[in-house]
């Protein structure tokens, strides 16, 4: 049997909105709360290479692959796309240049990054929440290992560093591919695509795609380590912490790339 | 010493500890008996400040350790091992470099100097020539000698065993034992060990513990106990499933 339910009072859901908006507010305080001591814990990085070369290793350079495929991928439809949004407007001999500034801007390193919030700060998430559920946190905290010093600090300033490195060799084989695009399919010359290049190139905007690249580094690798520690409540809650750190991760990527266009352009 | 004051702790609605007090002394050896579910690991986390009370005070050789920076915190861990209830080995790193760990960070011994602790402490919990191995290529009880010879790598001063034998043979466990006793007598250990090994707890401690709906209710030495007239601690100690612990403990209902 069926009982009617009676739809929320107005202070009922009041009361709903304002507990979850509590609950984002702790949880904001508590990932910035970590972000601070991240970056406090910096100094101690010397002393630890030897965990962070480990985690640049897994984190960055096992990503390598399925950039690299993204990237060429990228480049290639970027390319065809252009040619189709410039045919009849704007000479062809333009593609090469768009085409860059479209890749180094704004897909190499958005692209990237949100492989990047799939693959490495759902893979933090997972293992630093395994830890937490296991008691392996705890069994640190009781060898007097600082768990930020010992597993935050090293994959954060991993994925930092190695997120510009991906993003570089993003873009590059990105043009690689719109290259092979434009020279093999489009039927353009090989100079044809490449020479109006230095022309329209600007390295600020490079350093821009860079900057990107360093702020989603900086909050994937964040949110994997933030969702990470708060895990609670087993196998379950580990599957769930995989989940928020990639939902977080992507907002946050979304949201700060806007934020910095508008300061960037 | 270990001083408990007063210690409040609720997980949401839930609450454990309810005003516990508790002195341990320097070198005693301790066991903390109580039902399943009644807070015992909770009250051992409290030691060691892995989890904070609600309120009460937790105070180590003087220091109370809420009123500490996280190094001297950190400091003061050093000087405990500490032997989960799960184990909790570090699953990505080797049996060996789960025992060295603490070594490798905070003590300024050479590769061979630690390579020959962990053997020793290997050798201690019977478990010889498993350095290489990983945790997931352990049985459950080894885990827990593995956890074990972790806790004392170091040399600690205390150390805390939350359920050492659950899980064992008979003839571990007491090997086990033996090393409990063993570490307290020689090595002046002061040790607290959480079990429902009611063996274990005769044998290896000189004073026991009741906790019971969140407060220590009976404190004796394993004569007194085996006499006591307390109805709870009766019961308990005599496993039966009916009495004034199934009657009246609120944290069941
Ligand atoms: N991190 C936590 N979050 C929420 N509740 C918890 C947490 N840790 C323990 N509890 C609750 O506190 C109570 C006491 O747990 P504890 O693990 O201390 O029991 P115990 O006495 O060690 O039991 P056992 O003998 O079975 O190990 C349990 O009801 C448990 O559900
Ligand atoms: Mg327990």
């Amino acid at each position: 049997m069926n009982l009617p339910v009676a739809p929320p009072t107005i202070s009922q859901t009041l009361a709903k909105v304002g507990r979850t908006a509590l609950d984002f507010f702790a949880e904001a305080g508590a990932a910035t709360m970590l972000l601070f001591r991240i970056l406090v814990g910096i100094k101690g990085l010397w002393k630890d290479r030897k965990l962070f070369f480990e985690q640049a290793l897994r984190l960055g350079f096992n990503s390598l692959p399925l950039v690299l495929l993204v990237g060429t991928f990228v480049g290639a439809v970027t390319a065809w796309q252009g040619n189709y949004q410039l045919k009849g407007y704007v000479p062809l001999q333009y593609l090469g240049s768009s085409t860059l500034k479209a890749i180094v801007i704004e897909l190499g390193p958005v692209l990237t990054g949100l492989i990047i919030a799939g693959r490495v700060s759902a893979s933090i998430a997972a293992e630093l929440g395994t830890m937490k559920v296991t008691e392996q946190i705890d069994a640190l905290e009781s060898l007097g290992i600082s768990p930020i010093r010992y597993l935050a600090v090293p994959r954060f300033y991993a994925n930092l560093l190695m997120l510009p490195v991906l993003v570089t060799l993003a873009d590059f084989i990105a043009m690689m591919g719109a290259s092979f695009v434009a020279t093999v399919l489009l039927g353009m010359t090989s100079a044809m695509f490449w020479n109006q290049i230095p022309v329209f190139f600007d390295v600020y905007d490079v350093i821009a795609g860079l900057a990107k690249a360093f702020v989603f580094g900086a909050v994937t690798a964040l949110m994997g380590c933030h969702v990470g520690f708060s895990t609670r409540g087993g196998a379950e809650g580990v599957g769930l912490a995989t989940i928020r750190a990639f939902v977080w991760s992507c907002i946050l990527i979304l949201m700060s790339d806007y934020i910095l266009a508008m300061f960037l352009f | 010493m270990i001083e408990v004051q007063n210690l409040y702790k609720s997980f949401g609605d839930k609450s454990v500890l309810r005003g516990t007090n508790l002195t341990i002394d320097k070198g005693e050896s301790l066991a903390i008996i109580g039902q399943s579910g009644c807070g015992k690991s909770v009250l051992l986390k409290h030691f060691i400040g892995l989890l904070q009370p609600d309120s009460g005070d937790v105070i180590i050789e003087g220091e109370n350790i809420w009123n500490l920076s996280q190094a001297q915190l950190y400091k003061i861990r050093q000087k405990f091992g500490i032997v989960f209830q799960s184990a909790a080995l570090f699953d990505s790193m080797m049996v060996a470099e789960n025992i060295s760990l603490g070594l490798r960070e905070h003590s300024s011994m050479s590769g061979g100097e630690i390579d020959k602790r962990v053997k020793e402490c290997l050798a201690m919990v019977n478990l010889s020539g498993i350095e290489n191995l990983k945790p997931a290529e352990l049985s459950g009880g080894m885990k827990k000698r593995v956890g074990l010879a972790r806790a004392i790598a170091m040399k600690p001063d205390y150390v805390l065993y939350d359920e050492p034998t659950t899980g064992l043979d008979p003839i571990s466990a007491d090997a086990i034992n033996d090393l409990i006793i063993r570490l307290n007598e020689q090595l002046d250990v002061t040790t607290v060990v959480v079990t429902h090994d009611m063996v274990s707890v005769y044998k290896v401690s000189d004073r026991i513990v009741m906790l019971h709906d969140g407060e220590i209710i009976f404190s004796g030495t394993p004569a007194e106990t085996r006499e006591t007239d307390n109805g709870i601690v009766r019961q308990f100690i005599e496993g039966r499933a009916e009495g004034p612990i199934t009657t009246t403990s609120t944290l069941t209902s």
